[in-house]
């Protein structure tokens, strides 16, 4: 019986020539990450087991980006913490300040993952790298701490779903209104505990940028990970930001999947997932009525490069609505350099718009952007659960970056064209 | 083990921002983090719910984000059990690793709350409304991590060994 890509990967980090659904595999890993948020309970469980150093203090990740620049005195002790556990422990790819960015748009930026590795993060977006064609996945803080001191830890190797997506893509529609149309498809749930593996045409002609959007958003249907296969524009991707070499594996032609959907992305429109669930998939030509007090867009699904050349194309020369505010948050620094090049800042700016530093920020309801009751938002942005943004009766929209931008300029969530 | 309590019911896709919400993630404390357990959804739990009480659930409990003050929340109010019909992925591993007991069965439409439940933890088998339910078998790998006391002593005892 042959193997999935997942399946390959994970066989392949646990000596294993064979590896089927439900087995439980030790694995090493490649990676270990951590942020701000859920550092300080992995460093709570690493002194309790008294562990004297880390696996490897190149693979030991720890990214400041949720409440930082630090909201309040809690989050700016929590990042002495680990600031001083990685001048301790040596760790080499500890990021703040002006050298952190969104951790999910961050570390393939930094080339710190490549194809067919594995890697863990206390994050449950750490899903994100499946893109570059390697296994990654969220866990728990005291789950880290086991990854960064054994450099090792077990999973239940997943059932595999197949999403064939095929046909050609709308002009403005990304890889955000894929994974929202998905999502309406299948539900929060509708992939529990399995691998989300893309494949098809459709997703050749995408931009690595919308692809780590897709793959960002596996654990919206409840997968365990989301996954690419290698292609030029992964290995373009991978030539320009890693030094590390990569390998790549394939699913084979007799791999099993537990369901197998096939995807007409010509089909894809305008998908905006409605409060509060991120499966209330509606086309934003349906939700005219609706009056949007924030537009908020970044975060680590659609806060890199093609998220804001787009938004700029549509604010170029417009307003934003009088009583809306817009928030554009640039995922890293080298994103924010570059949209700031390309003179996208002006554009905002004239807009009306406000340019955030990179963090996490509105999009967990932390800081910088938060909902005051009854208030409305559109995010491009990946939750939208009760309070997610603010006030528990605060409603969150999810949108992709021309939806929300075309938004941002209505007042009212509309479609691009009508602003165009 | 046999645990007995009282429900407290919650719907289906219970997330983690609702079970405890980011704006208090900065804490780490359990006493602290679970004076705010369930506040978006049901403000008054944590001040009304006892120790050794027990949450009955729908599908897709504990969704969302992999914060382990999610499971840390709840069991800062001495519960030591959630029974639902299906849960989320990392949810279900932070749980075990922080010490609560979790169990997959569908009794959600059988109980109210405040009914009285009794649940034996090892065979998986609840009692309630004079019924008897048999909930999904825990795998036998989280079992051995929960024999050795969850999967820090695990990590523990390799570093002594
Ligand atoms: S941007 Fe939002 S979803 Fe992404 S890591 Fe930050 S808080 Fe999580």
């Amino acid at each position: 019986m042959g193997m999935t890509i997942t399946e390959k990967i994970l066989a392949a980090h646990a000596d294993k020539d064979y590896v089927e659904p439900g087995e439980i595999v030790d694995c090493r890993i490649d990676l270990a990450m951590a942020n701000d948020i859920t550092a300080p309970l992995s460093l709570e469980e690493f002194e309790k087991v008294g562990a004297k150093k880390v696996f490897d203090p190149n693979k030991v990740v720890f990214v400041l980006d949720h409440f930082t620049p630090n909201k309040d005195i809690l989050s700016a002790e929590n990042c002495k913490r680990i600031r001083e556990f990685s001048i301790k422990y040596g760790i080499v790819n500890f990021f703040e300040g002006g050298q952190c960015g969104i951790e999910h748009a961050l570390l393939p930026e930094k080339g710190l993952v490549v194809a067919g590795d594995v890697v863990i993060g206390a994050d449950s977006h750490t899903c994100t790298y499946g893109a570059l064609g390697a296994f990654s996945t969220g866990m728990g803080s005291t789950d880290i701490t086991y990854g960064m001191v054994m450099g090792r830890i077990w999973f239940k190797v997943p059932e595999s779903i197949k999403f064939h997506c095929y046909g050609k893509w709308q002009k403005w529609i990304t890889g955000k209104e894929l994974i929202l149309h998905i999502l309406g498809m299948i539900g929060v749930d509708g992939a529990l505990y399995s691998a989300m593996e893309y494949t098809g045409d459709a997703i050749g002609t995408l931009s690595m940028d919308s692809r780590f959007t897709i793959a960002n958003m596996a654990i919206e249907a409840g997968g365990k990970n989301g996954i690419f296969h290698v292609d030029e524009k992964t290995i373009a991707f991978m030539k320009e930001h890693a030094t590390r070499p990569y390998t790549v594996y394939e699913s084979d032609g007799d791999a099993k999947y537990k369901q197998i959907f096939e995807i007409d992305v010509s089909k894809v429109g305008f998908t905006v997932a409605c409060p509060s669930l991120p499966s209330n998939a509606k086309d934003a030509g349906e939700l005219g009525s609706v009056d949007v007090d924030q537009v908020v867009i970044g975060s680590c699904t659609n806060g890199r490069l093609e998220d804001l050349e787009m938004v700029a194309e549509i604010l170029k020369g417009k307003k934003v609505a009088k009583h809306t505010r817009c928030i554009i948050i640039p995922a890293t620094p080298a994103i924010y350099g570059e949209a700031m090049r390309r003179g996208y800042f002006q554009i905002f700016l004239d807009a009306g718009c406000i340019i955030s530093p990179p963090t996490c920020g509105p999009c967990l309801g932390g800081h910088m952007g938060i909902l005051a009751r009854g208030e409305k938002a559109v995010a491009t942005t990946n939750r939208n659960f009760i309070g997610r943004m603010g006030h528990p009766e605060s409603e969150v929209y999810l949108a992709g970056p021309a939806v929300a931008a075309a938004t941002a300029i209505k007042g009212k969530i509309v479609r691009p064209e009508e602003v165009i | 083990m046999i645990l007995k309590g009282k429900v407290w019911k919650f719907g289906d896709n219970i997330d983690t921002d609702i079970i405890i919400p980011a704006q208090y993630l900065a804490h780490t404390d359990p006493r602290v983090l679970s004076q705010h357990c369930m506040e978006p959804l049901a403000p008054d739990f944590a001040k009304k719910v006892k120790s050794g009480d027990i949450i009955v659930s729908g599908t897709n409990f504990g969704c969302g984000s992999s914060r382990e003050h999610a499971p840390l929340a709840i069991t800062g109010l001495g519960i030591p059990l959630i029974i639902a019909k299906t849960f989320a992925r990392i949810f279900y591993r932070n749980a075990f690793n922080k010490g609560l007991a979790l169990l997959e069965a569908d009794i959600s439409d059988l109980v109210e709350d405040g009914d009285e439940i009794e649940a034996d933890i090892s065979q998986g088998i609840i009692h309630c409304k004079g019924k008897e339910i048999h909930a999904k078998p825990i795998p036998p790998f989280m079992e051995e991590l929960i024999n050795e006391g969850g999967l820090i002593n695990h990590l523990k005892k390799k570093l002594e060994g």
